[in-house]
């Protein structure tokens, strides 16, 4: 039996100006029908471009491959006629992506973009082709295909656009599927449903799949097996369970390790004074209209909450739960519509924003993106000294302070003199959180923090915050979607859902003990608990 | 993990301008107007002296442009022309910029006068600029700050939007909201963190405004109801020789020539600016 997928010796290189030769180098591997293969690697270890480069999307003015085969079913695809190609495309092979919103044409039906698929590779009439459509609809799961297939990608969830994506790539019965983080941009809950989906279709129709990850949690859920990379060169590769329980590359266990335990670690109760507490925070979105035809969206309601110093409090959810909102609420980066906010004891719900400006240093915030959250045109010695220098602070005395907080970090005093744009995601973020410390902040809030790092920073920044959060005995609010990271560093959780908590308690007890189904829910869905070693 | 040293070996911002071939020519024939705007009346005859023997004659050694019908230097008119063009131009937008900015940045950035001052800015877009001018000019009387001001009210309100669209987006940056939540004031948040992404997309604005308050300039010279005609502008020359066209075609063809070229050499650089500065917005146009 041939293999689906078999990729020898494949290296592509990369322009000149890169910042190594190869973006991929000397890369084996192969995909057997029936069989699920996860290549699982860091951003630039160039698990993309092997993918693309099977597909045939590269960009030929960047990237070339320069050795190697790959070779589709017998048939080596870098060697083919653009026509063969483009026929192999969708027949024997397709691809689902990342972003499934981005990758469906906006304004076309969804039923017509599948149809579209079959036009182009089949002769079927269109009454056929519309029945193939709900099949293939039906074949993902999704209720009343007849109405789906006339919906525009925006009238539905992610999770649905993700299906779509699926049938369209499925709807030729191709012989390999390649899916590149398809995911990653999605909630646990609906994320575990449809890794479920890929590997029920997979194991009924016998295909392979070539599955780029960067999570392991989701390789212990689906693989077979586990392609390691790292810099563009395999690592190691092997089956799930040699790969997962005797990784033989230190990579592979570094990789293993970085990921958090679903398993909170014993934590002592916090008892320092009371830094923050929120009672009845509402907020609402949109405004009714003059004759009640408005919109409102609920983002909080009645969110009670308190925080004292020393102490993590995470917030969990989904996305639109409404826990970013109470992060904004609580930074009054958003006015909140009603509800008290007390920090060290002063109300500042409905403050003015001139006296607000001076409880400001005693809030601070970690956001999400770390390429967005430092001025690309100030260098980072600016950004940090900025917020002290408004409140009279002296310059030299502004800049000892992020000369020493740069190093508390974990950077060198030298960098303050540079750019954001000459630093990695996980720098970045150790600066943002220097920046939040030199304002000698009380309490913390750290958005969605380490969500787009990668597992092994997000590891070493975890730990800087716990560190920092003893050091200085900060109250922090710790928003995440991650319940292994919320495990690894809350001593206390909340849960909320469509901007109401469900349920709130101490971390272990919470894991432990949910006493909410969606608790439940949400802790069933982390991927991966049954077979990663704790 | 390697950190991107992106800059290393790339040419700055002014050795990429000089190698865009547009700014290049586009430039070198700017500056030679220029300079011989500013000095060339200092040597040639006086472009207002009436020579009624030498009249309607054709271009030559003498007269390099010829003469119109007042017997006055043509070559010395466009030049001095030239100087009202340049002046028009990159006084509407120079000012055109600033007011446009300032309003745009409080539009953006105030959610209260937002409403107000994009109204407004409807309005004035809805009224036709030829028109308008005429108006202004008939009731304040024709003098080079009328037409200036004629000019630059209804091209603020493209400058507005564009400085306004560019605000809204930035001022939702995190870096922003850490700016906030950090205790910058709002006038310093605009000057530091959101002004400086206005630069560039203005920079190129700005060229296209000045391109076309040339050509508004000179059209309302030729109606008669720009600078007044003892100011040579190239609108007012073109207007004169427009009865002796069949007779004297130079009359007309030499300022009608400068203007096309310095509007065209000024887009040229616009547009080499805007693919140096602002290469997002080159692609989508």
């Amino acid at each position: 039996m041939t293999a689906v997928l078999e990729i020898r010796g494949l290296t592509v290189s990369l322009p000149e100006d890169g910042d190594r030769e190869f973006a991929i180098e000397d890369v084996s591997l192969s995909v057997e029908p029936g069989e699920i293969v996860c290549v699982v690697g860091e951003s630039g270890s160039g698990k993309s471009v092997t993918a693309f480069t099977v597909m045939g999307l590269l960009d030929p003015r960047a990237l070339t491959p320069v050795a190697g085969s790959v070779r589709l079913e017998g048939e080596d695809l870098l060697t083919l006629p653009d026509k063969r190609l483009r026929a192999l495309r969708g027949e024997r092979m397709s691809m689902i992506f990342q972003e499934p919103m981005t990758a469906l044409n906006p304004v076309v039906r969804v039923g017509a973009q599948i149809a579209e698929m079959l036009e182009i590779h089949t002769r079927l009439s269109p009454t056929e082709r519309r029945a193939r459509v709900l099949a293939a609809l039906a074949d993902v799961q999704l209720p009343e295909p007849e109405r789906l297939a006339d919906c525009y990608p925006h009238q539905l969830s992610g999770g649905q656009r993700q299906r779509i994506m699926i049938a369209m790539a499925l709807a030729l019965e191709p012989a390999l599927l390649i899916a590149d983080e398809p995911t990653t941009a999605l909630d646990v809950t609906t994320q575990a449903r449809i890794l479920q989906l890929i590997k029920d279709l997979q194991s009924s129709r016998g295909m392979g799949v070539l599955f780029i990850t960067h999570d392991f949690g989701v390789v212990a859920e689906i693989a077979d097996r586990v392609v390691v990379m790292q810099d563009g060169r395999v690592v190691e590769q092997g089956t799930v369970a040699e790969v997962l329980h005797a990784p033989s590359h230190p990579y592979t266990r570094l990789l293993i390790d970085a990921v958090p335990s679903m398993t909170p670690p014993e934590r002592a109760e916090a008892t320092g004074e009371e830094a923050l507490s929120t009672a009845g925070l509402d907020k609402r979105f949109g405004t009714a209209g003059l004759f009640g035809g408005g919109r409102v969206v609920q983002a909080a309601k009645d969110i009670s909450l308190t925080l004292r110093r020393g102490e993590t409090l995470g917030i969990v959810g989904e996305s639109g739960s409404g826990k970013s909102t109470v992060a904004r609420c609580i930074m009054r980066l958003v006015d909140p519509t009603s509800g008290e906010i007390l920090i060290n004891g002063t109300d500042i719900a409905g403050m003015k924003q001139g006296s607000l400006r001076n409880l400001r240093h005693q809030i601070q915030i970690v956001f999400q993106d770390p390429y967005r959250s430092l001025n690309p045109r100030r260098t980072v010695g600016k950004s940090i000294v900025e917020g002290p220098m408004n409140f009279g602070v002296a310059e030299d005395e502004a800049w000892r302070r992020a000369r020493e907080l740069i190093e508390i970090v974990g950077l060198s005093a030298d960098t303050l003199d540079r750019f954001p744009h000459q630093f990695s995601g996980g720098q970045r973020q150790r600066i943002c959180i220097a920046r939040a410390l030199a304002m000698e902040p009380v309490i913390l809030i750290a958005d969605e923090a380490v969500s787009a790092l990668d597992v092994s920073v997000q590891a070493q920044v975890l730990r800087l915050l716990d560190d920092v959060r003893r050091k200085f005995s900060l109250a922090m609010l710790f928003i995440t979607h991650d319940l292994r990271v919320a495990a690894q560093i809350c001593d206390r959780i909340m849960v909320m859902q469509h901007g109401k908590l469900v349920e709130q308690g101490p971390t272990a007890a919470v894991y432990a003990n949910p006493s909410e189904q969606y608790t439940r829910d949400l802790l069933a869905a982390a991927p991966g608990q049954s077979r990663l070693p704790d | 993990m390697t950190g991107a040293e992106g800059n290393q070996g790339q040419p700055g911002i002014a050795g990429l301008l000089i190698s865009h071939r547009g700014v290049f020519w586009g430039g070198l024939v700017l500056i030679a107007i220029i300079l011989l705007a500013v000095f060339g009346p200092l040597i040639t005859a006086d472009p207002v002296a009436i020579n009624p023997m030498n009249r309607l004659k054709p271009p030559g050694i003498e007269g390099l442009f010829g003469t119109d019908m007042l017997g006055r230097d043509v070559f010395s008119r466009v030049l001095n022309g030239a100087r009202v063009s340049l002046t028009v131009g990159t006084a509407v937008a120079l000012i055109s910029v600033l007011v446009g900015l300032t309003l745009g940045l409080i539009a953006g950035y105030v959610r209260a006068l937002d409403a107000v001052i994009m109204r407004v800015m409807d309005g004035l877009m809805s009224i036709p600029a030829i028109l308008l001018a005429i108006a202004m000019i008939s009731l304040a009387g024709a003098t080079l700050t009328t037409v200036v001001v004629a000019i630059v009210i209804p091209e603020i309100p493209r400058v507005v939007r564009l400085v306004r669209s560019v605000v809204l987006t930035v001022r939702e940056e995190p870096y922003v909201e850490a700016a906030i939540a950090s205790g910058t004031r709002t006038l310093q948040i605009m000057v530091r963190h959101i002004l400086p992404n206005t630069i560039a997309p203005l920079i190129v604005q700005a060229t296209y405004i000045c391109g076309s308050a040339m050509l508004l300039e000179a059209i309302l010279g030729f109606l008669g109801a720009g600078i007044p005609p003892e100011i040579p502008s190239w609108g007012n020359i073109m207007s004169e020789g427009r009865t002796f066209f069949q007779l004297t075609p130079w009359i007309i063809f030499f300022p009608g020539l400068a203007l096309a070229l310095t509007v065209l050499a000024v887009n040229f650089v616009g547009d080499g600016l805007r693919d140096t500065l602002d290469p997002r917005i080159a692609r989508t146009m």
